[in-house]
């Protein structure tokens, strides 16, 4: 298999003396699927929110593409490639689908000190932007506000403004939150065509749809990894059956 | 082809260059005074209307200019305006840099409170020390002048000249922040201010953003406290009380958060109240207690109008809209 582009070690956070993330170690390789599954409250949120910086490890390690980036802020991890989804829709609301991609795209390309120049026209951050909506399946409401998208739509906008900050690393939470089956049908597709270009973490409940785009379910339980393997592997396993899966498996 | 903000812009500043023509002295002084606070109020707009950064401490900048300005003249005779306006702004945006760099730190109330507690801390300083003149404030003498070589090409002494000079800063930083909302930098304050989590997860760093909008909103406050120093020819701590800083943001709900005519508007709209429930003429011996008419048109214009007085023109269209489709149907 190809080197990881992103590798946690022993991962933890606590919060007090709750452990959120109980040493979780995981590798996300591009062209593959990586989901992570847990009941309410198993860690797999908090577990998104470390690896994408937004909240500090107590201890363990992040490494993107071998180097080491436990101490970076959010920011500077999210421009060099790590991208994620939230697990309640986190757009520009008043914002049309074109600025909300526009804005993500300008993270790479910021020159604040240019006043005089108009956003809007900018000729990087412009195309990278349609570029994102069109393969988010936007392309027909780039000018709608984002406030005015149906819910499905909002989701994939939100992918789209991942796919605008050019991400080697998708950290999606709960994409398929809230979808219905035409959309969730759509939102695997687009999760499809991604996993060729990137490494993507799933955090998800939907269990049919883990088991139909994942490549390999990691499963937590109070914080820790319960287990980790291809998905046959893992909904044989009579421990994840018992404390997870049941009837589903 | 001009949309109808371009054009009410227009005829605003065309209406504000003609009325010194049609008006006397009090007018004049009226309105010069009016675009004083029209600037600060632009400067406010910048960090609540387009970062979402309830400050509470604009009076600051604006009274450590103006303070700046007399201190920094030399006695008996007339400074530079090249340097000392800059100087001046830099005095505001120093401390709005100092101010900023350590309230960014927190938020919400918290944040409203610390920038009120830095404003009070400007204050007792001018208030309470020497340096400040005390109560009584300090006096500028000889009004700066703008020359090239022994040309004098601004003679601030005139009432006219400062009035149109008060207009040229109030159209400047109206053009400039106008530039600046539609720039990179001011795509990425209002993304700061709409979803300050989602900027931080594409990859942006907000803390410098919201610091660089924090120095330049207190050097903006700073061309208004100048003005208002050389225009009044004198400083005093209530330049840099609480009581001001509450009223530009008064001046900027009444108007309209998020735009920057709302925000001239605002300041307008303020003094043209203030002025109304002061009249003796009108109110009679109520007058004195303008205070309670002007709070009381305040709260009920809020509660009337969520979105200023720049937002009366979309509510009537909404509704024009609605009749219509009534009618329709």
């Amino acid at each position: 298999m190809s080197e990881p582009v992103l590798r946690a070690r022993e991962l933890t956070r606590r919060f007090g003396g709750l452990v959120a993330v109980d040493r979780v170690s995981l590798e996300l390789h591009r062209g593959s699927v990586h989901a992570v599954i847990g009941t309410n409250g198993a860690g797999k949120s908090t577990l998104i929110n470390v690896l994408a910086g937004e909240l500090p490890a107590s201890s363990g390690s992040v490494q993107l593409r071998g180097h080491d980036v436990t101490r970076w802020p959010q920011p500077r991890r999210a421009r060099a490639g790590i991208g994620r989804s939230y697990q309640r829709t986190t757009l520009f609301t008043q914002f049309s689908v074109l600025e909300n991609c526009r804005l993500s795209a300008q993270a790479h390309h910021q020159k604040p000190w240019q006043v005089w120049r108009r956003a809007a026209t900018c000729p990087v951050a412009l195309p990278a932007a349609r570029d994102a909506a069109a393969r988010a399946g936007l392309s027909d409401v780039l000018d709608t506000p984002a406030f005015a998208l149906s819910h499905g739509q909002r989701r994939q906008l939100e992918i789209a403004m991942c796919l605008a900050t050019a991400p080697q690393v998708l950290l999606l939470d709960e994409p398929l939150a809230g979808m219905g089956a035409e959309e969730t049908d759509r939102m695997l597709a687009l999760l499809a065509e991604l996993k060729s270009g990137h490494a993507i973490a799933l955090v998800e409940h939907d269990m049919d749809a883990v088991f139909r785009i994942a490549d390999v379910i990691t499963v937590m339980v109070n914080g820790a990894v319960l287990a980790s393997g291809p998905p046959h592997a893992v909904r044989s396993n009579p421990e994840v059956q018992a404390a997870y899966l049941g009837e589903a498996a | 082809m001009l949309d109808h903000r371009q054009i009410s812009v227009l005829l605003g500043t065309l209406a504000l260059a003609l009325w010194p023509l049609v008006t006397g002295n009090f007018g004049v002084d009226l309105v010069a005074k009016t675009m004083i606070y029209a600037i600060v109020a632009l400067s406010l707009e910048l960090l609540v209307g387009t970062t979402g950064l309830v400050c509470f401490g604009q009076a600051a900048f604006f009274g450590l200019a103006g303070y700046a300005a007399v201190k920094l003249s030399p006695e008996g005779a007339s400074a530079s305006l090249w340097w000392l306006l800059p100087a001046s702004m830099a005095v505001a945006a120093a401390y709005a840099l100092f101010m900023g760099a350590l309230s960014l730190r927190t938020r919400g109330v918290y944040f409203i409170m610390v920038t009120l507690a830095f404003a009070q801390m400007a204050y007792y300083v001018v208030h309470d020390t020497p340096l400040g003149g005390g109560t009584d404030g300090i006096y500028l003498y000889v009004k700066p002048v703008l020359a090239l070589g022994n040309v004098t090409l601004l003679d601030l002494e005139r009432p006219l000249t400062m009035y149109y000079v008060i207009l040229g800063c109030l159209v400047a930083v109206f053009a400039a922040l106008a530039l600046l909302a539609r720039s990179r930098f001011g795509r990425a304050l209002a993304g700061i201010k709409a979803n300050e989590q989602r900027m931080r997860a594409a990859g942006y760093s907000t803390y410098p953003y919201k610091l660089a909008a924090f120095a330049i909103s207190g050097a903006i406050a700073g061309v208004g406290g100048f003005l208002f120093a050389v225009k009044d020819g004198f400083v005093n701590p209530e330049l840099l009380s609480w009581h001001l800083s509450g009223a530009v943001l008064i001046m900027i709900i009444l108007g309209g958060l998020g735009h920057l005519r709302g925000a001239v508007l605002g300041a307008f709209a303020f003094a043209l109240l203030q002025e109304l429930f002061k009249s003796e003429a009108i109110f009679g011996p109520f007058a004195k207690h303008w205070l309670l008419g002007l709070g009381l048109t305040i709260i009920a214009s809020v509660a009337w109008l969520p979105h200023g007085l720049i937002g009366i023109a979309d509510t009537w269209q909404r509704r024009a809209r609605r009749a219509a489709v009534v009618g329709v149907s």
